[in-house]
């Protein structure tokens, strides 16, 4: 944390900046220039030492023990509980689901998003008031979206496999197959969340100034041309740090698919596990019904671990790809 | 060096935000349960509906210092336990009195030091108010902490819908409709004549749900036991009882008998709203259940007749005092009270949960009580009369985890994603590493 709080505080130590001990300068002016902005840093990082830092360390060293909810005695068993964790096809069924429920969300949601901002980048009417729609889904709560769409996409009382009915299309068990409730949470998801990286693009592309536009147009550049090869390469941060949140976003999936799988033993995610991310499994270890909280606790740093993967790779494509264009 | 304006401002903001942020941590405090005057709050912690309203409207009266709150009220089990082993786990935030399903009770009495011992506080002496069975399950192994006192049990019947009845030409009369189900077999073929009738709606919710009943009625019948034997050794694959409970239950799939519905989901209440299943397994406190589900507008569409095979229990529970109750001596007075005989006759006119007190069964007030909502039948007799005679079923260390996983592999054959065989292969093999984790 140090050499992070050293890298912040840079522009804010301004010493090196004035001739050393000129007139006039108090000693508490000099402690005040020297030490304040880190007084001013220091919110953030406190906050981040008790909320992040510690629940972090904490779960780490939770997983290296046999740790009983309610038992009085925690014994420490090293790594055990990961290497059981490697090996349990559960564990493995679950972060399947979570990366293909992630995939079919984040890839339609981001290119959904580019492609309404590119709308609404445009002369509309009534511009404000689009601009502030698009943002409705994402305020509604998490649970009333569950709900609701839960209920759309019920077997037999679903409005869905009631317009599927008329094209002859029999009723389907959303959750009882891994492709029927993916489709459903991803759906979710993307209602929820397309608007709102819709404003984020929107806000870079109005950064983008307009007369790359004007004489990309007087050499003769169609408005599709302009968007691959104007647009796109200058939303190149603003993608990475979509990207990135969603990914973020997407791997602790936990409400949609948990309130998507109503009725008893819901954070199974279906009968067969079709539908259980890994911070179900995670739940559903820690708590109900095993409240085997060490397991529970390598679950969740492994988590951790693939979120940082997934990341990673997801920068490096994005970098390449932005830069062939 | 200059700072410039906005990122004073912003630091302004974050030093703001995070004082409130603090103060506000540190301002709440934990409520009204010590102000100065003697006055004490009693929080009840409960799931589902226990119908203690009135009795703590009387207790409120006699107790002028005491004030009672109940939590969680119509919530589902599944919610309730997590939290309930949270508060336990964390010492803090547990109501004073909390109550503890039977089937999860094992799980809380491995580690008794978080409960207070009734049996310092003079419940030894209430021993003969509850079935013998019910006052045992509530202690240790070694017999010496009461962990809690027993509420209600789960004495079994099976609710039907006259009307569906009707149209599928069924006798719709209580009596004749509880001699057409003698056995589980007799079950299955009446369904079988009910299927050809296209009534538009299935015999039954969920095969699940059937499943738990029979497989109850054969353990409770044979040792005694289900999924775990009396010396908690896991017994999935090879007591007869549960597999044949298993074999019970594919007839009832294999005729095509049932809805599909999974038990509690959004699905199954509808289902209940629109009349798509015919009959359900019913323990007393289901009929609070399928009122609530089907509305005013099923009133009177319901009906109660015997479950087939032989009685049979399902759920129950405790009322039990975390040891980090402030007030234990006087939360166990609340208990006490609650389950009292006249206590568990008040729940039930509320909500219907069938007491575990013999002094409580033989009451008119239990042995006269009709349900308009169920066409008047006499559910006090229906579900008092096997519930002195029922055979209770032992539940081990995992019961929980591993009901789960066997009544998961039911689902899977229901569904069609297993056949019968693998189903049962699933059953055993989830079963024993649920109990292992």
């Amino acid at each position: 944390m140090a050499t992070s709080l050293d890298t912040r505080t840079e522009p804010g130590t301004p010493v090196t900046h004035r001739r050393p001990g000129s007139p006039g300068r108090p000693r508490l002016s000099r402690i005040d220039m020297k030490y304040s902005p880190y007084l001013y840093v220091a919110p953030f990082f406190v906050l981040f030492a008790v909320f992040g830092v510690y629940p972090l360390v904490y779960t780490l060293w939770v997983s290296l023990h046999e740790w009983d909810l309610l038992a009085q005695e925690h014994p420490f068993v090293g790594l055990a509980n990961y290497s059981a964790l490697l090996s349990d096809s559960d564990f493995w069924n679950s972060v399947y689901n979570t990366l293909g429920i992630f995939v079919l969300s984040t890839v339609p949601q981001l290119l959904l998003a580019l492609w309404l901002a590119n709308m609404l980048n445009r002369q509309l009417r009534a511009r404000t008031f689009f601009r502030m729609g698009v943002l409705i889904p994402n305020i509604t709560s998490t649970a009333a979206v569950a709900i609701v769409f839960g209920q759309l996409f019920s077997r037999d009382f679903g409005l869905i496999n009631w317009v599927l009915g008329f094209a002859g299309v029999g009723p389907i068990d959303w959750n009882a197959s891994k492709l029927g409730s993916w489709i459903a949470i991803s759906t979710m998801v993307d209602w929820r969340w397309t608007g709102y990286n819709a404003l984020i693009f929107l806000a870079a592309m109005q950064a983008i100034p307009r007369d790359l536009y004007e004489s990309a147009a007087i050499d003769g550049a169609r408005p599709s041309r302009q968007f691959w090869s104007i647009t796109v390469p200058l939303l190149r941060p603003t993608i990475v740090f979509c990207v990135i949140i969603s990914t973020i976003g997407g791997l602790q999936l936990f409400t949609e698919p948990l309130l998507f799988n109503s009725g008893t033993n819901a954070i199974r995610g279906g009968p067969l596990r079709e539908s259980q991310t890994m911070t179900m499994y995670m739940f559903e270890n820690a708590f109900a019904p095993n409240y085997n909280f060490g397991y529970g606790a390598a679950v969740a740093w492994m988590l951790f671990a693939l979120i940082v993967v997934v990341a990673i790779v997801n920068v490096l494509i994005i970098r390449r790809a932005a830069r062939s264009s | 060096m200059h700072v410039n304006s906005r990122g004073r401002r912003l630091a302004a903001v974050a030093v703001a935000v995070t004082t409130a942020t603090l103060l506000a941590a540190c301002g709440s405090d934990d409520g009204d349960s010590g102000s100065g005057d003697g006055q004490i709050t009693l929080t009840v912690d409960v799931f589902g509906q226990f119908g203690y309203d009135d009795l703590y409207r009387q207790y409120e009266a006699s107790h002028p210092n005491v004030k009672i709150v109940e939590r969680g009220t119509g919530s589902n089990l599944d919610e309730y336990s997590p939290k309930l082993t949270q508060w336990l786990a964390a010492g803090k935030g547990a109501g004073d009195i909390v109550a503890i399903e039977e089937g999860l009770l094992v799980e809380y009495k491995a580690n008794p030091g978080n409960f207070v011992n009734m049996l310092d506080h003079g419940a030894g002496d209430l021993k003969s108010n509850f079935m013998e069975w019910k006052w045992n399950q509530g202690l240790t192994a070694d017999g010496k902490q009461l962990i809690g006192l027993g509420t209600d049990v789960g004495g079994m019947a099976m609710c039907y819908r006259k009307d569906l009845f009707e149209k599928a030409g069924l006798p719709t009369e209580r009596d004749a409709v509880s001699k057409l189900w003698p056995t589980w077999q007799d079950y299955v073929r009446v369904g079988e004549q009910f299927k050809a009738k296209n009534t538009g709606a299935a015999f039954l919710d969920a095969a699940t749900n059937t499943f738990n009943t029979i497989v109850l009625q054969y353990g409770g019948a044979g040792g005694g036991y289900h999924y775990y034997d009396t010396s908690n050794n896991l017994v999935v694959d090879s007591n007869p009882a549960v597999k044949q409970a298993w074999d019970t239950t594919m007839d009832i799939i294999d005729s095509g008998l049932s809805g599909k519905y999974q038990a509690w989901s959004d699905d199954w209440v509808a289902a209940f709203k629109q009349a798509k299943f015919a009959t359900i397994a019913c323990p007393a406190w289901m009929t609070g259940v399928i009122e609530g589900n089907a509305g005013a507008d099923a009133s009177g569409k319901w009906d109660i007749a015997t479950v087939p095979g032989n009685g049979g229990n399902w759920g129950g529970s405790f009322l039990a005092v975390p040891k980090q109750s402030e007030h234990q001596a006087e939360a166990i007075e609340l208990a006490k009270f609650l389950t009292s005989p006249q206590g568990q006759i008040g729940a039930f006119k509320a909500k219907g949960p069938l007491p575990s007190s013999p002094q409580a069964l033989d009451d008119p007030a239990i042995t006269g009580a009709t349900s308009a909502y169920f066409s008047g039948a006499p559910t006090g007799q229906i579900f008092g009369a096997g519930a002195k005679s029922l055979k209770p079923v032992y539940m081990g260390p995992k019961n929980q985890a591993v009901r789960t996983e066997v009544e998961n592999a039911v689902r899977t054959v229901e569904l069609g994603q297993r056949s019968p065989t693998d189903g049962w292969t699933d059953a055993v093999n989830n079963a024993k590493k649920a109990a292992d984790k």
